[in-house]
Protein backbone atom coordinates (compact mmCIF):
# COMPACT_ATOMS: atom_id res chain seq x y z
CA UNK A 1 0.00 0.00 0.00
CA UNK A 2 1.59 3.25 -1.10
CA UNK A 3 0.92 6.83 -0.11
CA UNK A 4 -2.11 8.21 -1.94
CA UNK A 5 -1.52 11.40 -3.92
CA UNK A 6 -2.83 14.52 -2.17
CA UNK A 7 -6.12 15.82 -3.47
CA UNK A 8 -5.72 19.32 -4.93
CA UNK A 9 -7.45 22.06 -2.92
CA UNK A 10 -9.23 24.69 -4.96
CA UNK A 11 -9.19 28.31 -3.75
CA UNK A 12 -12.27 29.32 -1.70
CA UNK A 13 -15.19 30.21 -3.93
CA UNK A 14 -14.26 27.61 -6.56
CA UNK A 15 -14.72 24.55 -4.39
CA UNK A 16 -17.13 21.75 -5.14
CA UNK A 17 -19.83 20.96 -2.60
CA UNK A 18 -19.06 18.00 -0.29
CA UNK A 19 -22.11 18.01 1.91
CA UNK A 20 -24.95 20.24 2.89
CA UNK A 21 -27.09 20.40 6.02
CA UNK A 22 -30.56 21.71 5.26
CA UNK A 23 -32.62 22.98 8.17
CA UNK A 24 -31.29 20.31 10.49
CA UNK A 25 -32.96 20.22 13.89
CA UNK A 26 -32.10 17.80 16.66
CA UNK A 27 -34.40 17.40 19.65
CA UNK A 28 -33.35 15.10 22.50
CA UNK A 29 -36.00 13.31 24.51
CA UNK A 30 -38.76 15.29 22.86
CA UNK A 31 -37.94 18.47 24.79
CA UNK A 32 -34.30 19.62 24.63
CA UNK A 33 -33.57 21.30 21.30
CA UNK A 34 -29.83 20.81 20.86
CA UNK A 35 -29.78 22.20 17.35
CA UNK A 36 -32.35 24.35 15.62
CA UNK A 37 -32.62 24.70 11.84
CA UNK A 38 -28.94 24.39 11.00
CA UNK A 39 -28.22 25.03 7.34
CA UNK A 40 -24.61 24.72 6.32
CA UNK A 41 -22.76 23.91 3.15
CA UNK A 42 -19.35 22.32 3.44
CA UNK A 43 -17.10 22.36 0.40
CA UNK A 44 -14.31 20.03 -0.67
CA UNK A 45 -11.07 21.29 0.94
CA UNK A 46 -12.66 23.54 3.55
CA UNK A 47 -11.18 23.94 6.99
CA UNK A 48 -14.39 24.82 8.74
CA UNK A 49 -14.58 25.55 12.46
CA UNK A 50 -17.74 25.39 14.51
CA UNK A 51 -17.11 27.94 17.25
CA UNK A 52 -19.36 28.48 20.24
CA UNK A 53 -19.91 28.13 23.96
CA UNK A 54 -20.94 24.79 25.48
CA UNK A 55 -24.52 23.83 24.71
CA UNK A 56 -24.58 25.50 21.30
CA UNK A 57 -24.98 22.15 19.54
CA UNK A 58 -21.61 22.10 17.80
CA UNK A 59 -20.81 18.58 18.96
CA UNK A 60 -24.35 17.49 18.06
CA UNK A 61 -23.79 18.85 14.55
CA UNK A 62 -20.62 16.78 14.32
CA UNK A 63 -22.40 13.62 15.52
CA UNK A 64 -25.13 14.19 12.94
CA UNK A 65 -22.59 14.52 10.14
CA UNK A 66 -20.76 11.43 11.41
CA UNK A 67 -24.03 9.51 11.19
CA UNK A 68 -23.94 8.66 14.91
CA UNK A 69 -27.39 10.14 15.36
CA UNK A 70 -30.20 11.08 13.00
CA UNK A 71 -31.74 14.54 12.61
CA UNK A 72 -35.21 15.10 14.07
CA UNK A 73 -36.06 17.39 11.16
CA UNK A 74 -34.18 18.48 8.05
CA UNK A 75 -31.67 16.49 6.06
CA UNK A 76 -28.02 16.06 5.28
CA UNK A 77 -27.09 15.79 1.61
CA UNK A 78 -23.85 14.16 0.53
CA UNK A 79 -22.20 14.77 -2.81
CA UNK A 80 -21.81 11.36 -4.43
CA UNK A 81 -23.53 9.42 -1.66
CA UNK A 82 -22.91 9.20 2.04
CA UNK A 83 -19.26 9.55 2.95
CA UNK A 84 -19.43 6.58 5.32
CA UNK A 85 -16.11 4.78 5.16
CA UNK A 86 -14.58 7.93 3.71
CA UNK A 87 -14.87 9.81 6.97
CA UNK A 88 -13.02 9.69 10.25
CA UNK A 89 -13.35 11.31 13.64
CA UNK A 90 -10.95 12.63 16.27
CA UNK A 91 -12.55 13.01 19.68
CA UNK A 92 -11.58 15.25 22.59
CA UNK A 93 -10.02 12.23 24.29
CA UNK A 94 -7.47 10.28 22.25
CA UNK A 95 -9.92 7.33 22.35
CA UNK A 96 -7.25 4.67 21.93
CA UNK A 97 -7.62 1.03 22.85
CA UNK A 98 -5.41 0.77 25.97
CA UNK A 99 -4.74 -2.93 25.41
CA UNK A 100 -3.35 -2.40 21.92
CA UNK A 101 -0.02 -1.01 20.75
CA UNK A 102 0.20 2.25 18.82
CA UNK A 103 0.48 0.24 15.60
CA UNK A 104 -2.57 -1.89 16.41
CA UNK A 105 -4.55 1.24 17.25
CA UNK A 106 -3.75 2.86 13.90
CA UNK A 107 -4.50 -0.49 12.24
CA UNK A 108 -8.07 -0.49 13.61
CA UNK A 109 -9.86 1.11 10.62
CA UNK A 110 -8.02 -1.27 8.27
CA UNK A 111 -8.81 -4.27 10.45
CA UNK A 112 -12.51 -3.37 10.51
CA UNK A 113 -12.43 -3.26 6.71
CA UNK A 114 -11.01 -6.78 6.72
CA UNK A 115 -7.44 -5.93 5.74
CA UNK A 116 -4.36 -7.76 7.03
CA UNK A 117 -1.76 -6.11 9.20
CA UNK A 118 1.03 -7.07 6.82
CA UNK A 119 -0.67 -5.15 3.99
CA UNK A 120 -1.42 -2.08 6.07
CA UNK A 121 1.93 -1.94 7.88
CA UNK A 122 3.78 0.31 5.38
CA UNK A 123 0.94 2.82 5.43
CA UNK A 124 0.80 2.72 9.26
CA UNK A 125 4.55 3.37 9.46
CA UNK A 126 4.09 6.24 7.03
CA UNK A 127 1.33 8.01 8.96
CA UNK A 128 3.15 7.48 12.25
CA UNK A 129 6.13 9.23 10.67
CA UNK A 130 3.82 12.00 9.44
CA UNK A 131 2.61 12.74 12.97
CA UNK A 132 6.15 12.48 14.35
CA UNK A 133 5.87 9.13 16.07
CA UNK A 134 8.51 7.03 14.31
CA UNK A 135 9.78 4.33 16.60
CA UNK A 136 6.66 4.27 18.77
CA UNK A 137 4.77 1.55 16.88
CA UNK A 138 5.32 -1.01 19.65
CA UNK A 139 4.52 1.38 22.53
CA UNK A 140 1.29 1.20 24.50
CA UNK A 141 -0.90 4.30 24.89
CA UNK A 142 -0.24 4.56 28.62
CA UNK A 143 3.47 4.92 27.94
CA UNK A 144 2.85 8.09 25.90
CA UNK A 145 2.17 11.70 26.90
CA UNK A 146 -1.22 13.31 26.27
CA UNK A 147 0.04 15.10 23.18
CA UNK A 148 1.54 11.91 21.76
CA UNK A 149 -1.68 10.00 22.36
CA UNK A 150 -3.54 12.67 20.42
CA UNK A 151 -1.01 12.26 17.61
CA UNK A 152 -1.79 8.53 17.49
CA UNK A 153 -5.48 9.43 17.31
CA UNK A 154 -4.78 11.78 14.39
CA UNK A 155 -2.60 9.16 12.68
CA UNK A 156 -5.50 6.69 12.91
CA UNK A 157 -7.88 9.28 11.46
CA UNK A 158 -5.70 10.12 8.44
CA UNK A 159 -4.42 6.57 7.83
CA UNK A 160 -7.33 5.63 5.58
CA UNK A 161 -6.94 8.87 3.61
CA UNK A 162 -10.53 10.05 4.27
CA UNK A 163 -12.18 12.86 2.33
CA UNK A 164 -13.56 14.33 5.53
CA UNK A 165 -12.14 14.48 9.05
CA UNK A 166 -14.38 15.51 11.94
CA UNK A 167 -12.60 16.84 15.01
CA UNK A 168 -14.44 17.42 18.28
CA UNK A 169 -12.34 19.79 20.43
CA UNK A 170 -9.34 17.49 19.97
CA UNK A 171 -6.79 19.72 21.68
CA UNK A 172 -8.97 21.15 24.47
CA UNK A 173 -7.35 19.01 27.16
CA UNK A 174 -3.75 19.77 26.15
CA UNK A 175 -1.40 22.46 27.41
CA UNK A 176 -0.96 25.60 25.32
CA UNK A 177 2.48 24.73 23.93
CA UNK A 178 1.44 21.24 22.85
CA UNK A 179 -1.75 22.65 21.41
CA UNK A 180 0.08 25.18 19.23
CA UNK A 181 2.46 22.52 17.92
CA UNK A 182 -0.44 20.23 17.09
CA UNK A 183 -2.25 23.11 15.37
CA UNK A 184 0.82 23.69 13.16
CA UNK A 185 1.13 19.97 12.43
CA UNK A 186 -2.57 19.62 11.69
CA UNK A 187 -2.42 22.33 9.01
CA UNK A 188 0.62 20.65 7.44
CA UNK A 189 -1.14 17.28 7.43
CA UNK A 190 -4.30 18.71 5.91
CA UNK A 191 -2.32 20.34 3.10
CA UNK A 192 -0.51 17.06 2.52
CA UNK A 193 -3.65 14.94 2.31
CA UNK A 194 -5.95 17.52 0.78
CA UNK A 195 -8.93 16.57 2.90
CA UNK A 196 -11.82 18.55 4.31
CA UNK A 197 -11.86 19.26 8.05
CA UNK A 198 -14.77 20.20 10.30
CA UNK A 199 -13.32 21.32 13.60
CA UNK A 200 -15.33 21.93 16.75
CA UNK A 201 -13.75 24.31 19.26
CA UNK A 202 -14.55 26.93 21.87
CA UNK A 203 -11.26 28.74 21.31
CA UNK A 204 -11.41 31.86 19.12
CA UNK A 205 -7.63 31.87 18.64
CA UNK A 206 -7.48 28.24 17.58
CA UNK A 207 -10.35 28.62 15.12
CA UNK A 208 -8.87 31.74 13.49
CA UNK A 209 -5.43 30.19 13.17
CA UNK A 210 -6.70 26.97 11.63
CA UNK A 211 -9.76 27.67 9.53
CA UNK A 212 -10.73 29.43 6.37
CA UNK A 213 -14.33 29.51 7.55
CA UNK A 214 -15.62 29.98 11.10
CA UNK A 215 -19.26 29.28 11.85
CA UNK A 216 -20.18 30.98 15.13
CA UNK A 217 -22.97 29.28 17.04
CA UNK A 218 -25.19 30.27 19.96
CA UNK A 219 -26.79 28.09 22.62
CA UNK A 220 -30.36 27.36 23.77
CA UNK A 221 -31.37 26.44 21.18
CA UNK A 222 -28.17 25.69 19.27
CA UNK A 223 -28.06 27.70 16.06
CA UNK A 224 -25.74 29.53 13.67
CA UNK A 225 -25.45 33.26 14.28
CA UNK A 226 -22.66 34.32 11.98
CA UNK A 227 -20.05 33.09 9.56
CA UNK A 228 -16.58 34.63 9.59
CA UNK A 229 -14.25 34.08 6.64
CA UNK A 230 -10.51 33.96 7.38
CA UNK A 231 -9.01 34.72 4.00
CA UNK A 232 -5.34 34.58 4.98
CA UNK A 233 -3.49 32.14 2.70
CA UNK A 234 -1.98 28.82 3.82
CA UNK A 235 0.59 27.78 4.89
CA UNK A 236 0.16 29.70 8.11
CA UNK A 237 2.92 29.84 10.68
CA UNK A 238 4.17 31.76 13.72
CA UNK A 239 4.26 34.94 11.62
CA UNK A 240 0.52 34.64 11.01
CA UNK A 241 -0.12 34.33 14.76
CA UNK A 242 1.42 37.77 15.29
CA UNK A 243 0.07 39.44 12.14
CA UNK A 244 -2.47 42.27 11.98
CA UNK A 245 -4.75 40.11 9.80
CA UNK A 246 -4.84 37.47 12.56
CA UNK A 247 -5.63 40.09 15.21
CA UNK A 248 -8.38 41.59 13.06
CA UNK A 249 -10.07 38.23 12.38
CA UNK A 250 -9.78 37.31 16.06
CA UNK A 251 -11.52 40.57 16.89
CA UNK A 252 -14.38 39.83 14.49
CA UNK A 253 -14.81 36.26 15.73
CA UNK A 254 -14.66 37.33 19.38
CA UNK A 255 -17.29 39.97 18.84
CA UNK A 256 -19.54 37.49 17.08
CA UNK A 257 -19.05 34.97 19.88
CA UNK A 258 -19.80 37.56 22.57
CA UNK A 259 -22.92 38.62 20.69
CA UNK A 260 -23.96 34.96 20.44
CA UNK A 261 -23.59 34.49 24.18
CA UNK A 262 -25.33 37.79 24.86
CA UNK A 263 -28.34 36.61 22.87
CA UNK A 264 -28.49 33.48 24.93
CA UNK A 265 -28.36 35.26 28.28
CA UNK B 1 24.10 35.95 49.51
CA UNK B 2 21.42 35.54 52.12
CA UNK B 3 19.59 33.12 49.87
CA UNK B 4 22.49 30.71 49.78
CA UNK B 5 22.33 29.06 53.20
CA UNK B 6 18.61 28.60 52.71
CA UNK B 7 19.24 26.95 49.37
CA UNK B 8 21.79 24.59 50.88
CA UNK B 9 19.42 23.81 53.68
CA UNK B 10 16.72 22.85 51.19
CA UNK B 11 19.18 20.55 49.45
CA UNK B 12 20.13 18.83 52.68
CA UNK B 13 16.47 18.32 53.51
CA UNK B 14 15.85 16.77 50.11
CA UNK B 15 18.79 14.41 50.58
CA UNK B 16 17.59 13.27 53.99
CA UNK B 17 14.16 12.64 52.54
CA UNK B 18 15.65 10.68 49.64
CA UNK B 19 17.78 8.61 51.99
CA UNK B 20 14.79 7.85 54.18
CA UNK B 21 12.77 6.71 51.19
CA UNK B 22 15.63 4.52 49.97
CA UNK B 23 15.98 2.94 53.41
CA UNK B 24 12.23 2.32 53.61
CA UNK B 25 12.33 0.60 50.23
CA UNK B 26 15.22 -1.64 51.26
CA UNK B 27 13.48 -2.57 54.52
CA UNK B 28 10.29 -3.40 52.64
CA UNK B 29 12.12 -5.63 50.15
CA UNK B 30 13.40 -7.81 53.00
CA UNK B 31 10.28 -7.57 55.17
CA UNK B 32 8.04 -8.71 52.34
CA UNK B 33 9.50 -12.21 52.59
CA UNK B 34 10.83 -12.28 56.10
CA UNK B 35 7.63 -11.22 57.88
CA UNK B 36 5.28 -13.90 56.50
CA UNK B 37 7.90 -16.60 57.07
CA UNK B 38 8.45 -15.41 60.63
CA UNK B 39 4.72 -15.35 61.31
CA UNK B 40 4.28 -18.90 60.02
CA UNK B 41 7.21 -20.15 62.08
CA UNK B 42 5.89 -18.41 65.17
CA UNK B 43 2.46 -19.97 64.63
CA UNK B 44 3.97 -23.45 64.32
CA UNK B 45 6.01 -22.96 67.49
CA UNK B 46 2.95 -21.69 69.40
CA UNK B 47 0.86 -24.59 68.04
CA UNK B 48 3.52 -27.04 69.19
CA UNK B 49 3.76 -25.51 72.64
CA UNK B 50 -0.01 -25.50 73.01
CA UNK B 51 -0.57 -29.14 72.07
CA UNK B 52 2.50 -30.41 73.93
CA UNK B 53 1.39 -28.79 77.18
CA UNK B 54 -1.26 -31.44 77.88
CA UNK B 55 -1.24 -35.14 77.13
CA UNK B 56 -4.98 -35.46 76.37
CA UNK B 57 -4.92 -32.35 74.27
CA UNK B 58 -1.99 -33.66 72.31
CA UNK B 59 -4.05 -36.65 71.22
CA UNK B 60 -6.88 -34.64 69.63
CA UNK B 61 -4.71 -31.66 68.70
CA UNK B 62 -1.54 -33.26 67.33
CA UNK B 63 1.83 -31.55 67.35
CA UNK B 64 3.18 -30.24 64.02
CA UNK B 65 5.85 -32.91 63.77
CA UNK B 66 3.27 -35.67 64.32
CA UNK B 67 1.21 -34.23 61.48
CA UNK B 68 4.31 -34.09 59.31
CA UNK B 69 5.18 -37.74 60.07
CA UNK B 70 1.60 -38.76 59.24
CA UNK B 71 1.80 -36.77 56.05
CA UNK B 72 4.98 -38.54 54.99
CA UNK B 73 3.50 -41.92 55.90
CA UNK B 74 0.23 -41.25 54.01
CA UNK B 75 1.81 -39.43 51.12
CA UNK B 76 0.69 -41.88 48.44
CA UNK B 77 -2.86 -41.94 49.74
CA UNK B 78 -3.04 -38.16 50.21
CA UNK B 79 -1.48 -37.52 46.84
CA UNK B 80 -4.17 -39.63 45.14
CA UNK B 81 -6.87 -37.71 47.03
CA UNK B 82 -5.21 -34.43 46.17
CA UNK B 83 -5.36 -35.37 42.49
CA UNK B 84 -9.08 -36.20 42.77
CA UNK B 85 -9.92 -32.88 44.43
CA UNK B 86 -7.62 -30.93 42.14
CA UNK B 87 -9.12 -32.53 39.05
CA UNK B 88 -12.66 -31.63 40.10
CA UNK B 89 -11.63 -28.09 41.04
CA UNK B 90 -9.80 -27.43 37.79
CA UNK B 91 -12.57 -29.03 35.69
CA UNK B 92 -15.26 -27.02 37.50
CA UNK B 93 -13.26 -23.83 37.07
CA UNK B 94 -12.78 -24.59 33.38
CA UNK B 95 -16.50 -25.19 32.83
CA UNK B 96 -17.27 -22.04 34.84
CA UNK B 97 -14.96 -19.99 32.66
CA UNK B 98 -16.44 -21.31 29.40
CA UNK B 99 -20.04 -21.24 30.64
CA UNK B 100 -19.72 -17.91 32.45
CA UNK B 101 -18.09 -16.13 29.54
CA UNK B 102 -20.48 -17.58 26.95
CA UNK B 103 -23.51 -16.64 29.07
CA UNK B 104 -22.08 -13.15 29.59
CA UNK B 105 -21.65 -12.74 25.83
CA UNK B 106 -25.22 -13.95 25.31
CA UNK B 107 -26.49 -11.48 27.93
CA UNK B 108 -24.75 -8.52 26.31
CA UNK B 109 -25.79 -9.46 22.78
CA UNK B 110 -29.42 -10.00 23.69
CA UNK B 111 -31.25 -7.99 26.32
CA UNK B 112 -34.04 -10.56 26.05
CA UNK B 113 -31.75 -13.44 26.97
CA UNK B 114 -30.51 -11.49 29.97
CA UNK B 115 -34.06 -10.83 31.19
CA UNK B 116 -34.96 -14.50 30.82
CA UNK B 117 -31.88 -16.19 32.25
CA UNK B 118 -30.42 -13.77 34.76
CA UNK B 119 -32.95 -14.62 37.53
CA UNK B 120 -31.91 -18.28 37.34
CA UNK B 121 -28.26 -17.33 37.65
CA UNK B 122 -29.04 -15.25 40.73
CA UNK B 123 -31.18 -17.98 42.33
CA UNK B 124 -28.41 -20.54 41.77
CA UNK B 125 -25.93 -18.14 43.31
CA UNK B 126 -27.88 -17.15 46.44
CA UNK B 127 -29.08 -20.66 47.33
CA UNK B 128 -26.47 -22.29 49.58
CA UNK B 129 -24.84 -25.20 47.79
CA UNK B 130 -25.21 -27.51 50.81
CA UNK B 131 -28.97 -27.27 50.41
CA UNK B 132 -28.97 -28.04 46.68
CA UNK B 133 -26.29 -30.73 46.73
CA UNK B 134 -28.42 -33.53 48.29
CA UNK B 135 -30.94 -33.17 45.48
CA UNK B 136 -28.23 -33.23 42.86
CA UNK B 137 -26.90 -36.41 44.42
CA UNK B 138 -30.35 -37.99 44.10
CA UNK B 139 -30.88 -37.03 40.46
CA UNK B 140 -27.37 -37.36 39.05
CA UNK B 141 -25.86 -40.81 39.17
CA UNK B 142 -22.46 -40.24 37.63
CA UNK B 143 -20.02 -39.75 40.55
CA UNK B 144 -17.83 -37.25 38.74
CA UNK B 145 -20.70 -35.29 37.20
CA UNK B 146 -22.56 -34.75 40.48
CA UNK B 147 -19.51 -33.30 42.25
CA UNK B 148 -18.65 -31.27 39.19
CA UNK B 149 -22.13 -29.75 39.04
CA UNK B 150 -21.89 -28.64 42.67
CA UNK B 151 -18.50 -27.01 42.16
CA UNK B 152 -19.69 -25.36 38.98
CA UNK B 153 -22.80 -23.84 40.59
CA UNK B 154 -20.62 -22.18 43.22
CA UNK B 155 -17.89 -21.00 40.88
CA UNK B 156 -19.55 -19.74 37.72
CA UNK B 157 -21.43 -16.73 39.07
CA UNK B 158 -18.51 -14.34 39.72
CA UNK B 159 -17.24 -15.05 36.21
CA UNK B 160 -20.66 -14.44 34.70
CA UNK B 161 -21.41 -11.22 36.58
CA UNK B 162 -17.91 -9.75 36.25
CA UNK B 163 -17.62 -10.55 32.55
CA UNK B 164 -21.10 -9.15 31.87
CA UNK B 165 -20.10 -5.94 33.64
CA UNK B 166 -16.85 -5.82 31.67
CA UNK B 167 -18.51 -6.38 28.30
CA UNK B 168 -20.79 -3.44 29.04
CA UNK B 169 -17.98 -1.18 30.26
CA UNK B 170 -16.59 -0.15 26.89
CA UNK B 171 -15.45 3.41 26.24
CA UNK B 172 -18.45 5.19 24.62
CA UNK B 173 -16.13 7.09 22.26
CA UNK B 174 -14.58 3.82 21.10
CA UNK B 175 -18.09 2.48 20.56
CA UNK B 176 -18.83 5.51 18.36
CA UNK B 177 -15.58 4.96 16.49
CA UNK B 178 -16.55 1.34 15.78
CA UNK B 179 -19.93 2.59 14.52
CA UNK B 180 -18.28 5.13 12.22
CA UNK B 181 -16.01 2.44 10.81
CA UNK B 182 -19.09 0.24 10.34
CA UNK B 183 -17.87 -2.63 12.51
CA UNK B 184 -19.98 -5.78 12.54
CA UNK B 185 -21.37 -7.11 15.83
CA UNK B 186 -18.71 -9.82 15.75
CA UNK B 187 -15.85 -7.32 15.20
CA UNK B 188 -17.22 -5.18 18.01
CA UNK B 189 -17.27 -8.20 20.33
CA UNK B 190 -13.80 -9.47 19.46
CA UNK B 191 -11.90 -6.20 19.12
CA UNK B 192 -13.70 -3.99 21.62
CA UNK B 193 -15.88 -5.75 24.17
CA UNK B 194 -13.77 -8.81 24.99
CA UNK B 195 -10.53 -6.84 25.54
CA UNK B 196 -12.46 -4.28 27.64
CA UNK B 197 -13.88 -7.13 29.74
CA UNK B 198 -10.54 -8.87 30.32
CA UNK B 199 -9.62 -7.10 33.61
CA UNK B 200 -13.13 -7.69 34.97
CA UNK B 201 -13.07 -11.34 33.90
CA UNK B 202 -9.71 -11.89 35.59
CA UNK B 203 -11.10 -10.38 38.80
CA UNK B 204 -13.96 -12.87 38.59
CA UNK B 205 -11.54 -15.71 37.88
CA UNK B 206 -9.62 -15.04 41.10
CA UNK B 207 -12.82 -15.33 43.11
CA UNK B 208 -14.09 -18.33 41.13
CA UNK B 209 -10.81 -20.23 41.64
CA UNK B 210 -11.30 -20.25 45.40
CA UNK B 211 -15.01 -20.99 45.07
CA UNK B 212 -14.43 -23.98 42.76
CA UNK B 213 -12.30 -25.56 45.48
CA UNK B 214 -14.98 -24.82 48.11
CA UNK B 215 -17.64 -26.31 45.81
CA UNK B 216 -15.58 -29.45 45.27
CA UNK B 217 -14.96 -29.90 49.01
CA UNK B 218 -18.60 -29.25 49.95
CA UNK B 219 -19.80 -31.76 47.35
CA UNK B 220 -17.48 -34.40 48.79
CA UNK B 221 -18.79 -33.73 52.27
CA UNK B 222 -22.38 -34.06 51.13
CA UNK B 223 -21.52 -37.31 49.38
CA UNK B 224 -20.02 -38.32 52.72
CA UNK B 225 -18.37 -41.57 53.60
CA UNK B 226 -20.97 -43.40 51.51
CA UNK B 227 -19.89 -41.50 48.40
CA UNK B 228 -17.69 -43.04 45.80
CA UNK B 229 -15.25 -40.13 46.01
CA UNK B 230 -11.84 -40.28 47.52
CA UNK B 231 -10.82 -36.64 47.52
CA UNK B 232 -9.26 -34.68 50.33
CA UNK B 233 -12.59 -33.89 52.01
CA UNK B 234 -13.44 -37.58 51.93
CA UNK B 235 -10.07 -38.27 53.63
CA UNK B 236 -10.88 -35.80 56.40
CA UNK B 237 -14.27 -37.41 57.03
CA UNK B 238 -12.84 -40.90 56.94
CA UNK B 239 -9.96 -39.94 59.25
CA UNK B 240 -12.36 -38.37 61.73
CA UNK B 241 -14.36 -41.61 61.97
CA UNK B 242 -11.08 -43.41 62.69
CA UNK B 243 -9.94 -40.78 65.22
CA UNK B 244 -6.88 -40.26 63.04
CA UNK B 245 -6.39 -36.59 63.89
CA UNK B 246 -2.91 -36.19 62.40
CA UNK B 247 -4.27 -37.29 59.02
CA UNK B 248 -7.18 -34.84 59.30
CA UNK B 249 -4.67 -32.06 59.84
CA UNK B 250 -2.46 -33.25 56.98
CA UNK B 251 -5.41 -33.29 54.57
CA UNK B 252 -6.65 -29.94 55.84
CA UNK B 253 -3.26 -28.29 55.33
CA UNK B 254 -3.12 -29.79 51.85
CA UNK B 255 -6.50 -28.23 51.00
CA UNK B 256 -5.28 -24.85 52.25
CA UNK B 257 -2.14 -25.18 50.13
CA UNK B 258 -4.27 -25.97 47.05
CA UNK B 259 -6.34 -22.83 47.73
CA UNK B 260 -3.23 -20.68 48.03
CA UNK B 261 -1.74 -22.15 44.85
CA UNK B 262 -4.97 -21.48 42.91
CA UNK B 263 -5.05 -17.91 44.18
CA UNK B 264 -1.37 -17.35 43.34
CA UNK B 265 -1.80 -18.84 39.85
CA UNK B 266 -4.82 -16.71 38.96
CA UNK B 267 -3.18 -13.59 40.41
CA UNK B 268 -0.04 -14.24 38.39
CA UNK B 269 -2.07 -14.90 35.24
CA UNK B 270 -3.97 -11.65 35.77
CA UNK B 271 -0.77 -9.68 36.27
CA UNK B 272 0.85 -11.24 33.22
CA UNK B 273 -2.08 -10.56 30.89
CA UNK B 274 -2.53 -6.96 32.04
CA UNK B 275 1.06 -5.95 32.70
CA UNK B 276 1.45 -3.79 29.61
CA UNK B 277 -1.71 -1.74 29.74
CA UNK B 278 -3.94 -1.97 32.80
CA UNK B 279 -3.60 0.27 35.85
CA UNK B 280 -4.00 -2.68 38.20
CA UNK B 281 -0.84 -4.35 36.91
CA UNK B 282 1.45 -1.50 35.91
CA UNK B 283 3.74 -0.13 38.57
CA UNK B 284 3.92 3.64 38.83
CA UNK B 285 7.37 5.03 38.08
Amino acid sequence: MTAPAPRPIAPPGQRARLLELQGVTKVFGGEVTALSGLSLRVDEGDFLSLLGPSGCGKSTALRLIAGLTAPTRGRILWEGGQAGGDLSVVFQEPTLMPWATVEANVFLPFRLRGERLAEARPRIAEVLALVGLEGFARAYPRELSGGMRMRVSIARAIATNPRLILMDEPFAALDEITRQRLNDDLLALKARIGCTVIFVTHSVFESVFLSDRIVVMAPRPGRVVEEVAVDAPYPRDMAFRTSAAYAARTQVASTALLAAMGQAA
Amino acid sequence: MTARPGHLHAEALFDADEARRLRARRVEAVARWLLPVAVVMLTVVAWDAFSASDEVRERIFPRPLTVWDQFVEDRALLFDSLMVTLRITVLALGISVVGGVLLAILFTQSRFAELVFFPYAVVLQVTPIVSIAPLIFIYVQDPLARVLICAWIVAFFPILSNTTLGLKSTDPNLRDLFTIYRATAWQRLVHLQLPSALPYFLGGLRIAGGLALIGAIVAEYVAGISGSGSGLAFRILEASYRYNYPRMFAALILIAVVGVVIFATTTLLSWWLLRRWHDSAVRRE
